[in-house]
């Protein structure tokens, strides 16, 4: 059994649901039962790979003494940015070690949700440091960090939001609404990941040796689709299943193929990611390039911040010259849209509807020609073109 | 203080406009984006000696003169 696979799933979430539901109904909190839950769940799918449960589980033991250590160490040295390096270091190791030892085919210290938990951990000691979080408690920690809907692939919520909607009594139409969301957002989860985007990869299938200009585009289109609908859906069920738990999870998606630039593409492509880096490592690395001078002017510093966000980004996604070269590829655009939007040109046009309109189509094409490298067609291309010639 | 923030808001969305409407919504108004944020934040910090961090405050805390004048009050600064 895996995470929204499978009928086994469905039927364990299903029951696992009801007494959450009843809870809701009640105005009873919701909070506890969904730990305990979680726990349950997180037993089941793991069982098959003891190895990765016992990885979860010791990643969960050390990054709890992290936080604990490193809040205490606020408290009584205050706030010193050596040791904040150190914390994220720390809580970023066994994230570095996972990736490293998997170039190499070992699986040392990786389990299923590594990437996003890492991410929500280091979320709790940024925000510390900044003094907007004093003392974590170990329940909410546990309970933020273990959510079973968002465990495996996100969306990487906060733990100050997560937390308050754990704590909260909904009051019954308050629920019902949440429900009804909920069950909303499953259906039409459940359309997407298994009808919809099965459908393009389907065609993708088809199309996967060719290598004519037309095959190329049509493949970067198709798998655009097929990725939008595969993660989209995902997103939507564990969206909505986070409902039915009483927490509201942000969404992750946001009609991302209607943006008129890179920049709104990336508020509404995998929003939890985009806006996480963009909190915690973009504007915390131009506020110090800013503070400290490193540039000449501030757009150089924002072209820096894009390239090494976006770079982070790749390498978020897995340590391959494909994830890689999708990662720069963003951040040139992203800086070079930063640039071309300042100029007088461009304020003049951007509210005309023919502007609007071109610009949504090469926007669109921008991305997509994104997934072409995402998916690994580009490279795989490139290597058929030098051995042919 | 409030002139001091025109003045600074002005010279990072490079707009006069940022003096119109005190109520305007800078982000919508394609005034701010998520560099200018960070600008203000270092920009307040310089002028107002008061650090603020990314995630203290929702988007939507942020979109208005009025609002950051609200924040910058919640934080001491007279």
């Amino acid at each position: 059994m895996s995470f929204y696979d499978g009928l086994t799933f469905f039927i364990v979430l299903v029951l696992g649901s009801v007494p959450a539901v009843v809870l809701g109904f009640r105005e009873k909190r919701i909070g506890n039962y969904t730990l305990l839950f979680s726990l349950v769940l997180i037993f089941i799918i793991y069982r098959k790979n003891p190895m990765e449960l016992f990885y979860l589980l010791l990643y969960l033991f050390l990054v709890w003494h992290l936080i604990a250590l490193y809040q205490y160490s606020l408290r009584r040295f205050g706030k010193r940015k050596a040791i904040c390096f150190h914390a994220v270091l720390f809580a970023l190791l066994p994230l570095i070690i996972a990736k490293l030892s998997g170039m190499f085919g070992h699986h040392w210290f990786s389990f299923l949700g590594i990437s996003y938990i890492t991410f929500k951990v280091l979320q709790i000691i940024l925000e510390s440091y900044d003094g907007i979080i004093e003392k974590s408690s170990f329940t909410s920690t546990v309970g933020f960090l273990l959510f079973f809907p968002t465990l495996c692939s996100g969306p990487i919520d906060r733990s100050r939001r997560f937390e308050t909607d754990l704590g909260k009594r909904w009051s019954r139409e308050e629920y019902g609404g949440l429900l009804q969301k909920g069950i909303w957002k499953i259906l039409l989860g459940i359309l997407y990941k298994f009808v919809l985007s099965a459908i393009a990869y389907g065609f993708l299938e088809k199309i996967s040796g060719r290598y004519a200009p037309q095959f190329l585009i049509l493949y970067a289109y198709l798998y655009g689709l097929y990725l939008f609908f595969d993660f989209a859906g995902y997103s939507l069920m564990a969206v909505g299943t986070s409902c039915i738990f009483g927490i509201c999870t942000p969404d992750n998606f946001n009609k991302p193929f209607i943006s008129k630039d890179i920049k709104e593409f990336w508020d509404r492509w995998h929003i939890t990611l985009s806006h996480w880096l963009r909190d915690f490592l973009f504007s915390r690395y131009v506020t110090d390039a800013i503070r400290k001078k490193k540039f000449k002017n501030r757009m150089d510093a924002a072209t820096a911040g894009f390239m090494v966000n976006m770079v982070v980004m790749g390498m978020w996604h897995g340590l391959t010259k494909d994830y890689l070269l999708y990662g720069l590829y963003h951040g040139i655009l992203l800086a070079v849209t930063e640039r071309y939007q300042k100029k007088k040109w461009y304020r003049k046009v951007k509210n005309k509807r023919w502007y609007q309109l071109l610009s949504w189509f090469v926007t669109m094409n921008l991305a997509m020609f994104g997934f072409l490298i995402f998916s690994g067609k580009f490279l795989e291309t490139v290597k058929v073109m030098l051995n042919y010639f | 203080m409030e002139e001091k923030l025109l003045e600074i808001l002005e010279k990072i969305c490079d707009d006069e406009a940022v003096r119109e409407d005190l109520e305007m919504d800078l982000m919508e108004e394609g005034l701010m984006d998520s560099i200018a944020v960070v600008e203000l934040i270092v920009a307040i910090e310089e002028e107002f000696g008061v650090a603020l961090s990314p995630t203290e405050y929702e988007k939507e805390d942020w979109s208005t003169v009025r609002k950051i004048e609200k924040i910058l009050k919640e934080k001491g600064v007279q």
